[in-house]
């Protein structure tokens, strides 16, 4: 598989990186409502975003996207592809 | 979207006043209050968005060129409708049903700018007339940002004017800048352009919009813009949603562009956003320079602690073990000041006027009733102190993140647990404190189930019955005491009952897409006192003012309907008796007698009222319950607060006042018999009256507060009808059941 771009390799879903990981947007396919409102957050195809951490209890997950923290469910998750970044790796 | 649209009232006028409306419009957390007090110099006054349960904040802008009308609006992150608050931010902005704005304040958080423009460029693509307020401008300059203001006002088409609200920093400028563009009413140029398959899907529904919307009265330019601004809110809002006034041509017009879109391999949602996000990206490229090597924030580093996986959970435990010593213990004097209080005012009234009807509508009715109401005043005010602290500073937002997991079970959101916490003290706060849940639907859920919660003034129900039944009883596991048990078991049922409604009600009536949680999870910062001062007082006023006049009504009503008719005949049965007594030599005995006669007396009374006669007409019903009429009157007169049982108990039984402490009371439970002659208060009885009370909305406060709150009678109906219904049942299992099994 040739490798993408800026790279980014190894498309996943937000639900699976580990905490501290940086991705960026390749989708969100969620239902209508919750996928429009991910879209406005800012998470469009492009986007980087960090996993900070997830809650004590394991969901929801709290990212970082362009400049804020935003928790998703990890229910929605799922439903976001990702490409993660290579550790380390910087544009 | 809400709202008549038929007639739409000139532009930037309100209704009822001449004044053009200003509307302040931002993100949550982008110090939009502190912005408005400081604009306005006051919290304003607020109403509600007409039909619905939003709030309208207002109050006059004084600018030197005249008064204009400052609209705050609800808090959100775009101009889509997902919410009932972002359905009235579409209407305000656009002039949909409610009058179109003269000019518009935008706020953005200078820390989060590209997602505050966002949110700032949908509406300047209306082309009103706005100014922008970057604000936090000193926590940005903090982190090492450098915003080149001439060149984003440049860009945007309109003035942008840096503040620090908190400080007060920018408010002449932005007062100056507001009146220019009052003075210039519309003259910035169309939306730069987006590619043109967005054009072409934009232009399809704007021909319908055109055909099908009234126009807001505006010039060619700014109708043109809003049609375009109004197509790319149907294009995002509209599908699966339940937007009411809304055609069925602009619906069909949408479903076949998203159709259309799907068929070329295109995603019109994705690309929507995406589109403007590329733009502000490439705008912002050009105006703000970010530091070159970022440190970690300080609210992140903060967190690392405050949401530890281990520490986090302490933490959080601690600040709500706080919260809720605040409102069960704190609030105790300030009660007890005002119910002495209100006896105070009763005896000074009472000593002043003639025995008589009017004498006891005043002290027992009105008196009493304004009592019933102010006594909710500390508990209100404490916790609106605490939440709004907890929300100013972040840690709110934290609370809901670390808890989510938990309530998203039952299908609850993540800040419904402050509430559902809070109804343990009192459903009353509990219930308004539902207002930070965002959703409609989700706050709604958590208002029909709070009131399950085992409020305070279940505890003396409780120690009553408890205290009748199972004092003396032997230990469970020769350990505990079988009346702690059974009070623990009381509390776990009230947590499982609020759970089970929870998930039944997400369920059935209030079904919809399924529930989610984006929360942003906002920078640590200071509250203002200002602030907290201010949205304190307001809910405690708006507390006295809506659902204080339903409860002092209705406590007159109860009152009524426990005391008349007036019961003649037993006091003149009474009176040789009394004579009698009255004769008695030993002062002891005569007193005791006396007021053995007193009892019997009241006791005969309110078995003749209108509330006496329900209850005893009500008996059959109640029976298989375990209950006999004294208790449905006990029931009955339980409907004005809970502890209010323990003392109507008191009169229905002949024992005159009493309260859940009270010996005479116990023994009176302890030997009553029912009709047959068979021990009424066996401990089976008591657990069913327990369960009773556990689930049923004993409590015309709470009906009151969840009226106002929802705007209708139909939640406070439906949650009043689920409740006694299953507190009926239950407490109907509990007995037959117990009595199937010779516990009886």
């Amino acid at each position: 598989m040739p490798t993408p771009p800026n790279g980014s390799q190894d498309p996943t879903t937000l639900a699976s990186l580990a905490n501290g990981e940086r991705a960026a947007i390749l989708s969100v396919d969620c239902a209508r409502p919750v996928a429009v409102r991910l879209l406005e957050m800012g998470l469009v195809p492009g986007t980087e975003i960090e996993v900070l951490r997830r809650a004590p209890l394991g969901d929801p997950i709290e990212l970082s996207v362009r400049g804020f923290s935003l928790t998703v469910r990890k229910a929605d998750a799922v439903s976001v592809s990702v490409a993660r970044r290579a550790p380390g790796a910087r544009r | 979207m809400s709202g008549e649209h038929a007639a739409a009232p000139p532009a930037g006028v309100e209704q009822g006043s001449a004044r053009p409306i200003v509307l302040l419009v931002g993100n949550p957390n982008s110090g939009k209050t502190t912005v408005f007090n400081l604009l306005t110099g006051s919290n304003g006054k607020v109403g509600n968005y007409p039909g619905i349960t939003v709030d309208r904040r207002s109050a006059p802008l004084k600018l030197e060129t005249g008064t204009l009308e400052l609209v705050d609006l609800p808090g959100t992150y775009s101009l889509t409708s997902r919410s009932m608050e972002e359905e009235v931010a579409v209407d305000a902005v656009l002039g949909r049903g409610l009058p179109a704005p003269s000019s518009v304040v935008l706020l953005a958080d200078a820390t989060t700018l590209r997602r505050g423009l966002y949110l700032a460029t949908q509406v300047l693509d209306t082309g009103v007339p706005a100014v922008l307020a970057i604000t936090m401008m000193d926590e940005a300059r903090g982190q090492g940002l450098e915003l080149d203001v001439d060149a984003l006002s440049e860009a945007l088409g309109c003035e942008v004017v840096p503040m620090v609200a908190s400080r007060g920093e920018g408010r002449a400028e932005l007062l100056r800048a507001i009146a220019r563009a009052e003075a210039r009413s519309g003259t910035r140029g169309a939306a730069p352009p987006l590619p043109p398959a967005l054009e072409a899907d934009l232009a399809a529904v704007s021909e319908v919009v055109e055909r099908l919307e009234p126009h807001a009265g505006l010039s060619e330019a700014r109708e043109s813009a809003r049609r375009r601004s109004f197509a790319a809110w149907a294009l995002l809002s509209l599908g699966d949603d339940e937007i009411e006034d809304v055609g069925a041509p602009l619906r069909e017009a949408v479903s076949e562009r998203h159709r259309l879109a799907a068929s070329e391999g295109r995603k019109l949602d994705t690309e929507l956003v995406a589109a403007r996000y590329a733009r502000i990206d490439a705008l912002l490229d050009e105006v703000l320079r970010l530091p070159k090597a970022a440190k970690r924030p300080l609210s992140e580093r903060v967190d690392d602690v405050l949401v530890h996986p281990v520490w986090g959970l302490v933490v959080f435990a601690l600040v709500m073990a706080l919260v809720f010593q605040a409102l069960f213990s704190w609030s105790e004097p300030a009660i007890g000041l005002i119910e002495a209080g209100v006896e105070v005012v009763k005896a000074l009234v009472g000593g002043a006027l003639a025995e008589g009807p009017f004498r006891d509508l005043l002290l027992d009715g009105v008196i009493a009733g304004v009592g019933n109401v102010i006594v909710f005043v500390p508990q209100i005010a404490l916790l609106f102190v605490f939440v709004t602290v907890l929300e100013d500073s972040g840690y709110l937002a934290r609370v809901a993140f670390v808890i989510d997991r938990v309530m998203g079970g039952v299908g609850l959101h993540g800040k419904a647990f402050v509430p559902m916490l809070s109804g343990f003290a009192c459903a009353i706060p509990a219930v308004m404190a539902t207002r930070t849940i965002e959703s409609r639907r989700d706050r709604l859920l958590t208002m029909l189930v709070v009131p399950l919660t085992s409020c305070s003034a279940r505890l003396p129900v409780y120690v009553l019955v408890i205290g009748a039944v199972f004092s003396g009883s032997a230990k469970v596991f020769g350990l505990l005491e079988l009346g702690a048990v059974v009070l623990f078991s009381m509390y776990a049922l009230s947590v499982l009952a609020a759970v089970g409604a929870a998930a039944v009600l997400r369920r059935t009536v209030l079904r919809g897409p399924r529930p989610t949680m984006l929360l942003e999870l906002p920078p640590y910062r200071r509250p203002r006192l200002r602030n907290v001062a201010f949205a304190t007082w307001e809910r405690v006023r708006r507390f006295l003012v809506d659902a204080g006049t339903v409860i002092l009504a209705l406590t007159i009503v109860l009152w009524a309907g426990l005391e008349y008719p007036k019961d003649e005949a037993t006091p003149a049965r009474l009176a040789p008796l009394r004579e009698a007594a009255a004769a008695i030599e030993d002062e002891g005995e005569r007193d005791e007698r006396l007021s053995a006669l007193d009892a019997e007396e009241k006791g005969a009374a309110l078995r003749h009222s209108i509330g006496g006669r329900i209850g005893t007409a009500i008996e059959p019903a109640i029976e298989p319950l375990g209950f006999d009429y004294r208790i449905g009157i006990g029931i009955l007169g339980a409907f004005a607060a809970r502890e209010v049982f323990v003392s109507t108990l008191g009169i229905a039984f002949d024992v005159g006042e009493a309260d859940e402490q009270s010996t005479s009371l116990r023994t009176a439970l302890k030997t009553a018999k029912r009709r047959d002659g068979a021990p009424l208060m066996t401990p089976l009885t008591g657990v069913s009256l327990m369960v009773f009370f556990v689930l049923a909305c004993q409590c015309m406060s709470t009906i009151a507060v969840v009226r106002r709150e929802s705007g209708s009678w139909k939640w406070p109906g439906l949650m009043f009808a689920y409740m006694s219904l299953l507190a009926y049942g239950a407490a109907l299992l509990v007995y037959q059941g117990g009595k199937l099994f010779g516990w009886g």
